[in-house]
């Protein structure tokens, strides 16, 4: 692996509201994430799974504490500086697919390119390569398809070729599984076991024991704290293996 | 290649709500044809103004009877109040730097050449001054002299279209003319002069006054205080000093009708004065429709600028979505910018088709002449875009700064 990881976060601190009344969503949180990692966060509801990965995602940004995404400090960016990062180095994919509505499964495709201000890449170009990834992810037969045409698992596929367009060095998904039945949901979890397989970072939130066992590593959030962080299948306490890298 | 790519997303935005963008644009769309319909209307207005200076003569002094001098009873009873043809030789005679003197007269009769009748056709009774001070030159034959007009001789001159109406290809000259109950001989025609303000000069016979007055309009009192005449026109000598003319023109008539300067029983009036009076009554047009296009250029702006707002909640999670993969506060801010100028663009192009649609339907049912200005369309656009730009910024600046996460959540 290489010498710099690809998330490094150090105290990483969320507070919500003002005064007196202070909710902590995330309590120090200390990771290491390194490339080619497939990584499950789990937790009980409110134990501050989404808050990380939106903190991860460069979405929100950190009360106190750091955050390296591939080296870069991304937790004193401005908005334009984090809109940037959003673009070219992290691929999102949500519960709720977030697709646009009247929009075909090519431009949905292809979003996150409009938003590439120095590049060169005219359109046809554009296009060609959002039929690439809607290709790898098995729907080159509903390109020109809306969103409500879609069945759920398809849309997630979307929205999954949707986050490996800039070919980013981060995948973050926060419950892909969670709207779908089991099987859409082993389909979109073979998917992403094959993205790792072909040397992509990722990191999911899940709630499913079944579906967390597709990832290497396993990280238990409590009240907002990270309580394990274990390899699959194994079970470690969570300061053995802090530090991450090693975990490989 | 990306202004196109901006363009297109807020163009694909309007288009998904069709009906709800026309109800937007409505108000631009009143604005801007207001600006164009305002812009030709003054137009015309100038242009048949400066038709009727260079149609009328320079130079002219107009004499009108003035019956709405203060106070009735004593005046009335004096039989004052009125102008008599027989002023306006008082006028040519006295006074100085007068180059000549008209009285008209008009009238309405049957005309008849052989079997060729013109049922209304319009006579114009005048005095032997008419050519000079209207500008008029004749093509063939000659006007009626001063002589004819004091003779009542029964002498016409005929307008260019209708000697042709007439007498085609018979030479006029020479011919006789029915006019009403009178045989009249055509000794002339005149060149074409074509409209002069409303007035068709080209088709009317002009006769000697006296006979007009003697037979066609006839009236009892003319027996005791002389023929009432409309209006005199007196068309002054170039080097002559025109308020030195009027001065003169005053006291005159003052002495001959026995009444004092204050409250005199006619009114003078230079071309001058009514071409300020017909502006007078324009701009206060034009100030009106001025307020109403600026009125609903502003309250089409608060309406793009309501729906914009609406459609920024609406369209958060779209909003967010577009944050999540990379649009900076700037992307967002520029579509929705674009949006509301593309609605007051488009507003404004179906504005300038109905303005010159409404234009055109001014000059046929008012009595308005229009002329559709290039520039006043690009004034329309202008401000169309301003005030999408003016009105469009604070929704879209809203959106741009919404917050990527809560943008997400919202449903
Ligand atoms: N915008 C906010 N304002 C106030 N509190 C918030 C906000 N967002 C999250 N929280 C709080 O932060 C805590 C963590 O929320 P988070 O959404 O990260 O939980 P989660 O682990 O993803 O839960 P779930 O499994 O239900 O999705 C919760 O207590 C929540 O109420
Ligand atoms: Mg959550």
């Amino acid at each position: 692996m290489t010498s710099v990881p690809i998330i490094q976060t150090d105290k990483v601190i969320k507070e919500y509201g003002m005064g007196n009344v202070r909710v902590s969503a995330l309590n120090g949180v200390t990771l290491t994430i390194g490339e080619n990692e497939f990584v499950a966060i789990m937790g009980p509801s409110g134990s501050g799974k989404s808050t990380l990965l939106n903190i991860l995602g460069c979405l929100d940004r950190p009360t106190s504490g750091e955050y390296y995404l591939a080296g870069e400090d991304v937790s004193n960016m401005n908005k334009v500086q984090l809109a940037i990062v959003r673009n070219r180095k992290i691929g999102f994919v949500f519960q709720s697919y977030n697709l646009l509505t009247r929009t075909t499964a090519v431009d949905n495709v292809l979003l996150p390119l409009i938003y590439q201000h120095d590049d060169t890449m005219n359109e046809e170009e554009q296009y060609q390569r959002a039929l690439k990834a809607l290709d790898s992810v098995g729907l080159s037969d509903r390109v020109m398809h809306q969103p409500h045409e879609l069945s759920g698992g398809q849309k997630q596929r979307v929205a999954i070729a949707r986050a490996l367009i800039n070919n980013p060095v981060l995948i973050l998904a926060d419950e892909p599984t969670g709207n779908l039945d089991s099987k859409s949901g082993q389909e979109i979890m073979a998917l992403l076991s094959e993205l790792h397989k072909q040397g992509r970072t990722i990191v999911m939130v899940t709630h499913d024991d079944a579906i967390a066992t597709f990832a290497q590593r396993i990280i238990r959030l409590f009240d907002g704290k990270i309580a394990i962080d274990q390899l699959n299948g194994q079970h470690q306490p969570a300061g053995a293996i802090q530090g991450g890298e090693d975990a490989n | 290649m990306r202004t196109k790519k901006v363009i297109r997303i807020a163009w694909q935005g309007l288009v998904r709500n069709k009906f709800r963008s026309l109800l937007t644009m409505l108000g631009v769309i009143i604005g801007v044809s207001a600006v164009i319909i305002m812009i030709s209307v003054s137009a015309g207005t100038e242009a048949t103004i400066s038709d009727q200076i260079s149609g009328l003569g320079t130079n002219l002094v107009f004499v009108y009877p003035n019956f709405s001098r203060g106070g009735f009873g004593k005046d009335v009873q004096n039989n004052s109040g009125g102008l008599v043809y027989d002023d306006a030789f008082a006028i040519s005679d006295q006074i100085n730097g007068v180059k000549g003197v008209v009285v008209e007269q008009n009238s309405s009769q049957m005309v008849k050449v052989g079997n060729i009748t013109i049922d209304d056709g319009s006579i114009l009774g005048t005095t032997a001054d008419f050519p000079t001070v209207r500008d008029m030159d004749i093509a063939s034959g000659r006007y009626f002299n001063q002589n004819e007009v004091d003779r009542k001789q029964k002498v016409a001159v005929l307008g260019s279209s209708l000697a042709e109406e007439l007498f085609g290809e018979i030479p006029p000259v020479g011919q006789v003319v029915t006019v009403g109950s009178i045989k009249a001989t055509v000794i002339g025609v005149f060149e074409e002069k074509g409209l002069v303000g409303e007035v068709d000069f080209d088709s009317r016979i002009y006769m000697p006054i006296t006979v007009v007055l003697q037979k066609f309009t006839p009236s009892r009192l003319s027996k005791i205080m002389g023929d009432r005449v409309k209006m005199i026109y007196v068309s002054v000598d170039e080097n002559a000093q025109m308020d030195d003319v009027i001065g003169q023109i005053e006291l005159l008539l003052a002495k001959r009708h026995d009444v004092s300067l204050d409250s005199p029983d006619f009114m003078i009036q230079t071309q001058q004065d009514i071409i300020q009076t017909k502006e007078a009554t324009t701009k206060a047009f034009r100030n009106l429709l001025a307020w109403v296009a600026a009125v609903s250029l502003i309250v089409g702006g608060i309406g793009i600028m309501n729906i914009m707002m609406v459609s920024v909640t609406e369209r958060t999670r779209e909003i967010g979505i577009r944050q999540a993969v990379g649009a900076n506060p700037n992307d967002i801010r520029l579509q929705f910018l674009t949006e509301a100028l593309l609605l007051s663009l488009v507003g404004g192009f179906i504005g300038v088709l109905v303005g010159i649609g409404g234009a055109w339907v001014f000059g046929i049912l008012g009595d308005m002449r229009t002329v559709i200005v290039p520039s006043s369309i690009l004034l329309a656009f202008g401000s169309a875009a301003a005030v999408g730009i003016f009105f469009g910024y604070y929704p879209a600046n809203k959106a741009a700064q919404l917050d990527p996460i809560e943008a997400l959540r919202h449903e």
